[in-house]
């Protein structure tokens, strides 16, 4: 069968005739299926269910629907049943029978699979309700709960590709590009460059070849959320890209997606695939004079390749290397040919603007900082996931409300955002409105979205160490202040951390910080240093402890930590010399035990073993 | 033609050319590691760093490879340029301290003391051999590899590169003489990487030569 549309007229008949076949009061069970959950077991969830109802003669009457990460990954496997929308978290296998037989045949609730929320200690029913979701404003990541990635038709139900039939039959490319410009939108990348002006300079560059790229390449450490709408929503970027290739005049399209995101590639093919079939992509799209089409490149996992001229070398074949800019890619960009390059998120915000226009889209967010924008919420906090929140969010609100706060009632200490790139804000930085110009102020970065969560016991120097050994390693190597700079720097806080940290050392890691970020070549080197000054910045005393005091105040730093055991409280219960890795632990049964400090490896296993609180941890 | 200036003085040149070949037609010197006039610019090692103010906005940028634009205002020796060049011939130093062209920029700009404990490398991974084994030999027997810090150049997988011709183009243009060219018994060459082969008339000239004679001029160094 032809599914070709031929005209717009097509489209919105198709949607309708979806939308008549379906029943808004249909009972669909829909399992969360994106990486978080299928790791924790969603795939088997899903099949259990499909079995079960199934064996229970349901199958006929009860839909089921696998869909794209919901983001609410901490609680995984998630299941929403509509459409009433009854949220169940940490689904297991063994749950399902009793979930078909009390809640789809009785409509009862089952009281352990509900989530309880860590403040309030309430039970919560309804997905809605969910602490989690009700501060969020899901404008682009909403649309994944609701839809199986791989199935255009349920994409087109919900008013897909409209924004692309809109442009396409009563628009010009200047009036998409003004309506982009209007709607105040910038790079999700992290650069934050105006989106519409960057369509604007590639458009107007002469030449009748040009390209555009998605960039997909995420490699922040504790980033996900652009493998999460390309593997929950991958039709809602392919239409904003297409959008754009229309605006811009471009004729071809690059995607390029990590190859560590196998669901990412897989759902993203297949979007590619029905786009053809269905008359999106190709020769003369839905009728009109507009043709276009798209190759998926798989990145082979080089964090420099998220750097647009190292991408770009990438797709052409050669190392991913950055090139000094000018010429930009604009001008002269893959194999030489003006190329716009946006980020996932970039794409996915174009069909909303073009929907519901650039006065509306403009409302949301901030004065320089328009829109949502998607972050990843990890580290030490109670409701990790993918948030998206209108620009401007009070940090505050993102850790307490959302977030739900501090595990085990620590402290917050700080959270790093923009991951390795970016710096880490202090709690007492805690009213900060989170948007592009602020986070620049206080030496951070917006970046792709990352937000690590560090609480009391994270030891800053360290943590400025780490983000330079990802750097470190994931420099290209290409220039020396980012190969040779971003090395010493390394090197420094490695000397400190391991308590040989001198005098000086903050001044000179101060002078590297600066030069590596005026003189490095690409963005990579240029932001490098971000985490050791912020941590200098903010961290300042934490810093001079380790270096004058031979302290590591967090607990972290293992040369400058020792564990002891306190003759008082200890009764010789022997656990920990029966967990104690090193044989560090000698001591009778019934006696007080000691720790040898010449075998002890300071891994911490006698403190957590201890059920006397008789192992001190010397800091 | 394109008008800008450097340190103060005007100059006209032509479209799409180097701010450092611009400072060299006013006789302003610039250091440079990574460039060769004969081999495309890389902006690789940055000691060419100048200061450049376009449209108010000012920012550093390698002059091997930066495109003079109308109205530029070029500085080649701020303080921040004369900061910036010490710390990345410190660098470099602290990674290869035995190399003579680097004591030598050294003595030359000011770098009195360097802060790094020094590696005993010879390398500073300019990829001028890399580059001419590809622009001028047309070869490319020799690449880098890895990335980050343990970057470096070589023939793939560290072996003998059968596709090498032996020209020596590439020990000729090493700025550190980290590339050793020694002849061993009677017509074998040895590279550092240990790719023995035999000697390959130059496709170019038709000698035994180590170096091409044809390519010789060419490669000689400007200063």
């Amino acid at each position: 069968m032809n599914k070709r549309l031929s005209d717009p007229i097509q489209l919105v008949n198709l949607r309708e005739e979806i939308i008549a076949s379906q029943d808004p009061e249909q009972v669909c069970i829909t399992v969360c299926c994106g990486t978080g959950c299928s790791a924790s077991g969603a795939g088997d969830v899903m099949a259990a269910f499909e079995e079960e109802l199934q064996k229970q003669g349901l199958e006929a009457k009860i839909a089921t629907r696998r869909t794209g990460c919901h983001g609410f990954c901490e609680r995984g496997p998630l299941v929403v049943i509509y459409p009433k929308k009854i949220f169940y978290q940490r689904v297991s296998v063994k749950d399902v029978p009793e979930v078909v037989t009390e809640t789809i045949r009785k409509d009862n609730i089952i009281e352990r699979l509900l989530y309880v929320d860590p403040t309030s200690a309430k039970k919560i029913v309804y997905e809605d309700e969910v602490p989690f979701y009700r501060y969020q404003e899901r404008l682009i990541f909403g649309e994944n709960g609701l839809i199986d990635p791989t199935k255009i038709t349920d994409y087109i139900a919900l008013g897909g590709y409209s924004a692309l039939a809109k442009v396409i039959s009563e628009m010009k490319s200047d009036d998409i590009i003004s309506e982009i410009k209007r709607s105040g939108l910038r790079g999700r990348g992290g650069a934050g460059f105006p989106t519409g002006k960057k369509w604007e300079i590639c458009r107007k560059e002469k030449g009748d070849f040009k390209y555009i790229i998605c960039n997909g390449d995420e490699g922040d450490p504790g980033a996900f959320m652009d493998r999460s709408l390309l593997e929950g929503n991958p039709h809602s970027v392919l239409e904003g890209m297409i959008i754009g290739a229309y605006a811009i005049g471009a004729t071809e399209g690059y995607i390029y997606i990590r190859n560590e995101y196998p669901l990412a590639v897989k759902n993203f093919s297949v979007a590619l695939e029905q786009a053809r079939e269905w008359g999106f992509l190709g020769h003369s799209i839905l009728g009109s004079d507009f043709s276009f089409d798209m190759k998926l490149n798989r990145g082979a996992g080089a964090f420099v390749c998220g750097e647009e001229t190292g991408l770009i070398a990438s797709i052409e074949g050669r190392t991913g290397e950055p090139r000094p800019r000018p010429p930009y890619p604009a001008q002269k960009g893959l194999w030489g040919r003006p190329t716009n390059i946006n980020n996932v998120k970039t794409w996915a915000n174009v069909p909303l603007i073009i929907n519901k226009g650039a006065e509306w889209y403009s409302k949301i967010g901030t004065k320089t900082s328009r829109g949502t924008m998607i972050f990843s919420l990890v580290g030490k906090i109670n409701n990790t996931g993918l948030v998206e929140v209108p620009m401007g969010v009070k940090l505050k609100d993102m850790i307490y409300k959302i977030g739900g706060g501090i595990p085990e009632g620590k402290e917050f200490k700080a959270v790093q955002t923009g991951g390795p790139s970016g710096g880490c804000i202090p709690a007492s930085l805690i009213d900060l409105c989170i948007d592009y110009e602020e986070l620049t102020n206080v030496g951070s970065m917006m970046g792709s979205g990352g937000m690590i969560v560090m609480d009391e016991n994270t030891c800053m120097v360290d943590t400025a160490k780490y983000f330079l050994s990802f750097t470190k390693e994931e420099s290209c190597g290409k220039c020396t202040p980012c190969r040779e700079g971003v090395d010493r720097m390394h090197h420094v806080l490695s000397e400190i951390t391991a308590g040989r940290g001198k005098e000086g050392d903050i001044e000179l890691l101060q002078e590297l910080a600066d030069y590596v970020s005026k003189a490095s070549l690409c963005a990579l080197g240029g932001t490098a240093p971000n985490p050791v000054l912020t941590t200098i910045r903010y961290f300042r005393d934490e810093c001079e402890a380790h270096i004058k005091d031979k302290k590591c105040p967090a607990g972290v730093c293992k040369a400058l930590i020792q564990y002891y055991i306190d003759p008082e409280k200890c009764n010789g219960c022997h656990l920990c010399f029966k967990s104690c890795p090193q044989g560090a632990i000698s001591g009778e049964l019934k006696s007080p035990h000691s720790i040898d400090q010449q075998k002890c490896s300071k891994c911490g296993v006698c403190f957590e073993s201890c059920k006397f609180e008789a192992v001190i941890l010397r800091r | 033609m394109i008008k800008l200036t450097i340190d103060g003085k005007k100059i006209e040149v032509k479209e799409n050319t180097t701010v450092l070949d611009a400072a060299k037609k006013l006789g302003i010197y610039i250091p440079t590691l990574c460039y060769h006039s004969i081999i495309k610019p890389y902006g690789a090692c940055r000691l060419c760093l100048v200061e450049v103010v376009e449209n108010e906005r000012k920012q550093l940028v390698a002059s091997c490879i930066h495109p003079v634009s109308e109205g530029l205002k070029v500085y080649t020796n701020t303080e921040e340029v004369q900061q910036t060049r010490k710390m990345t011939l410190e660098l470099l130093l602290a990674r290869c301290p035995n190399s003579e062209i680097l004591k030598k920029l050294a003595s030359q700009l000011g770098v009195k003391k360097v802060r790094f404990e020094s590696r005993d490398d010879d390398c500073i991974l300019c990829g001028l051999c890399v580059r001419a084994c590809e622009e001028i030999v047309g070869i490319g027997a020799i690449s880098f590899a890895y990335r980050g810090d343990k970057r470096e150049t070589g023939p793939p997988f560290k072996r003998a590169a059968s596709i090498c011709i032996g020209c020596g183009t590439c020990a000729y243009v090493c700025p550190t003489g980290a590339i050793k060219l020694t002849e061993i018994v009677d017509t074998p060459t040895q590279h550092y990487w240990e790719s023995p082969f035999k000697k390959v008339k130059c496709r170019i000239c038709g000698d035994y030569n180590l170096e091409p004679e044809c390519d010789s001029d060419l490669l000689k160094y400007d200063d």
